[in-house]
């Protein structure tokens, strides 16, 4: 009989963390919530986090447009019509006096018969902040005039230069933010609810439902979009009120966006409705709303929401697109679009190319919504 | 293949049917018509020759039918007095502000639009490929994020703008006439040698306008199917044992990455059919795009209507040849046996 092996017991008391200690950084990862972790990943992507804040600043103006604009929507200044863009200034003569711009010099150029504006190296006109300037509405709520930047007493402040009119481009341009950035958001909402339901309902029921949705998906997207929008608003009534046909015109943008949404929300359900939650929520008895509301649709709500950002811009471009044909918007409803019909002709392009400047926010609008949607559909992603 | 092939072609049918009456509700949504219009305005003139005849084109068209009538006219599904003619006996109806049968106002517009159409897909492939080719293969580089850039600033650009800006470049550095897709000698006159040359001299404008907004996402695609199938482990054996990379690169993975581009076909159709609308009417094109806006403006139900659907058949015979594309290049695709999810 062989020895009997000492068995062996550790005698100081248990600890069950002791061997597997996790270092704070990965006991915070370990319990992040889902968005957290989204919101850390974001945060890597150093572009979208730049296209967010411009976003924010753009959104944030739409609330001040009014006092960030140094003129009002409608104020015209007769004496300088066409005239170019003023550059600000800092230094006169090698002295720094501040932001300024110099004055205009107008003269009649008797063989084009136009008139033609120069800097007059003379009259410099400090820009005054903060100030009184041209009387508003803010929000139609009460009666202002403080203005961010105004034009010295008596000089003009035409940064962006002045249109047919003589409107301030750059006020316009300011003026119109307001409808352009709003018009994406709200077609968004409006292929949102649709390409949700559709999704949805096609999504979690199957069989012939969803067969008949998926037919009529194909068909909706072979639909052309932009001619169907031409014929759309060329439909709305002609005596509808701006307001009106605003509504209108982001309900049509909505009404053909949403099969790709619909698309994604259906293939994420077919694969969501097998798994064992969904399962034990139908066997508890909720409603098919619920499973699809409450249980289903958080878990690639994420997804949804950066496939969202990325539809904002086909929306802003769509509304450009038909305002600048005519169709879209009509003055005195100002939004980038409309400002941008004023650019129709090629003598725009010749002899006052600054009434084409709109397409500046509507570029860094469009790029940053690509931008921020892509960084939120990575930061979605949860194998990257 | 063959019943799938049928199949497919059956589900046009409907398809076609329903987009059909969609455009021609949606033409009909604003309150009254053409000649209605026209009617009240003759009134106001006292004209009665022209009133007379007016009427007698409201009735021989129908426009006063209830609508349903007038649709089931229009495609050719309900007899008038003359018989069936419609879409489907090949009838285009009347344009009334034009005073022509559709089809001879239309005349080579379609035809314009169509070679205009193709020849923007041949472009956006053509530039596409290989960008997103050598952004796969370079990856963050210095050329992947330039390039990947260029797609971007493609796809911000309004396209109406950037056409009026590159014509008038065009015209100031190259001399070239401003707008239209051919002199204007050529107009109206029969196909020649000459006339095809002009084309090909006006079309480069439009194609480039409207190829760059689609390029930045057919890149984008091609960039991401490639550094997938860049991963795989064919690729790694193929250059383990020594193959060349530029070979193995365009006999594997570039084969393997095609099949969205053919897909996609789908996807860029109504896409570039919405573009060259939009420059059409920019550029004064003689497509499809400024006649179907006048038509929508004047309410010219029959002239918009063909339109519209020539456009959606367009957009639907596209989509059912990259389908059956994509059925032949890609052995994976199996189409026997249920439907292909």
């Amino acid at each position: 009989m062989s020895a009997k092996l000492e068995h062996y017991v550790a005698t100081e008391p248990f600890e069950p963390l002791a061997t597997e200690t996790l270092t704070p950084e990965q006991e915070r990862f370990y319990r992040a919530s889902q968005w957290k972790i989204m919101w850390w990943k974001f945060r890597r992507h150093r572009i979208a986090v730049i296209s967010a804040w411009l976003l924010l600043f753009f959104y944030a103006s739409i609330l001040v447009s009014e006092v960030l604009s140094p003129y009002n929507l409608h104020s015209r200044d007769t004496r300088h019509i066409y005239a170019p863009p003023q550059s600000l200034q800092l230094f006169h003569e090698g002295k720094f006096v501040g932001p300024f711009v110099y004055g205009y010099s107008m003269e009649l150029n008797m063989q084009t018969m136009r008139r033609e504006f120069r800097p007059d190296q003379t009259k410099v006109q400090a820009l005054r902040f903060f100030c009184r300037g041209d009387g508003y509405e803010f929000w139609d709520l009460f009666e202002a005039d403080l203005h961010l930047v105004c034009p010295a007493a008596g000089g003009t402040f035409f940064l962006f230069g002045t249109d047919r009119l003589g409107r301030d481009v750059l006020s316009r341009i300011i003026h119109g933010t307001r409808i352009s950035l709003t018009v994406g958001l709200l077609g968004i909402a409006v292929s949102f609810l649709i390409g949700i339901i559709l999704g949805g309902i096609s999504g979690y029921y199957g069989g012939w439902i969803d067969s008949l949705i998926q037919r009529f998906i194909e068909m909706v997207r072979s639909f052309p979009e932009l001619p169907l929008w031409m014929a759309l608003s060329a439909a709305l009534p002609v005596n509808w009120s701006p307001v009106l046909v605003y509504f209108g015109i982001t309900i049509i943008l909505g009404l053909l966006d949403w099969p790709g949404l619909a698309r994604a929300v259906r293939s994420k359900l077919l694969a969501l409705r097998e798994e064992e939650f969904a399962t034990a929520a139908v066997l508890m008895g909720a409603t098919p709303g619920r499973v699809i509301g409450r249980h289903l649709l958080p878990s690639f709500a994420s997804h949804l929401i950066a496939s969202l950002t990325l539809s904002v811009p086909s929306m802003i471009l769509g509304e450009t697109a038909l305002s600048f044909l005519g169709l879209g918007l009509r003055p005195p409803v100002t939004s980038w679009g409309v400002l941008l019909n004023e650019a129709q002709n090629i003598n725009v392009v010749a002899l006052y190319p600054w009434l084409m400047l709109p397409v500046v926010p509507v570029f860094v609008v469009v790029l940053a919504f690509n931008f921020f949607g892509d960084g939120l559909r990575d930061a979605a992603d949860p194998y990257r | 293949m063959l019943t799938y092939t049928i199949r497919r072609l059956l589900i046009m049918i409907p398809t076609l049917l329903v987009i059909s009456f969609v455009t021609f509700s949606i033409i009909k949504l604003p309150p009254g018509d053409f000649l209605s219009n026209q009617i009240a305005e003759l009134r106001s003139q006292g004209d009665k020759a022209a009133l007379e005849r007016a009427e007698f084109m409201r009735a021989q068209y129908g426009l006063d039918k209830p609508f349903l009538e007038q649709y089931a006219v229009w495609v050719g599904i309900w007899p008038t007095e003359r018989g069936f003619s419609g879409l489907l006996q090949g009838d285009w109806g009347w344009s009334f502000e034009h005073d022509l049968p559709v089809a001879e106002v239309v005349g080579d517009r379609m035809l314009l639009s169509f070679i205009l159409n193709f020849t923007v897909i041949l472009f956006t492939w053509a530039v596409a490929f290989p960008i997103g080719a050598y952004a796969a293969t370079h990856q963050y580089s210095w050329g992947d994020y330039g390039l990947t850039l260029l797609g971007y600033v493609g796809l911000a650009t309004p396209n109406f703008l950037f056409a009026l800006v590159l014509m008038y470049f065009a015209n100031v550095e190259f001399g070239l006439a401003i707008g239209g897709i051919m002199d204007p000698e050529y107009l109206d006159k029969p196909w020649s040698w000459a006339k095809f040359g002009s084309v090909l001299n006006h079309l480069w404008i439009p194609v480039i306008v409207i190829g760059t907004s689609g390029t930045a996402g057919m890149i984008r695609r091609l960039r991401a199917n490639l550094l997938d199938e860049l991963q795989k482990q064919y690729v790694v054996t193929a250059r383990a044992k020594g193959m060349p990379p530029f070979g193995l690169l365009v006999k594997y993975p570039l084969r393997m990455s095609l099949n969205p581009f053919i897909a996609d076909i789908g996807n860029l159709l109504p896409s570039v059919i919405s573009g060259s609308a939009i420059v059409a009417v920019v550029l004064s094109l003689q497509t499809s795009g400024p006649m179907l806006l006048d038509a929508l403006r004047s309410q010219d139900q029959y002239l918009a209507g063909s339109f519209l659907m020539f456009l959606a058949l367009l957009t639907v015979i596209g989509m059912f040849i990259s389908d059956l594309l994509l059925a032949v290049l890609d052995p994976r695709i199996r189409l026997t046996g249920g439907m292909a999810r």
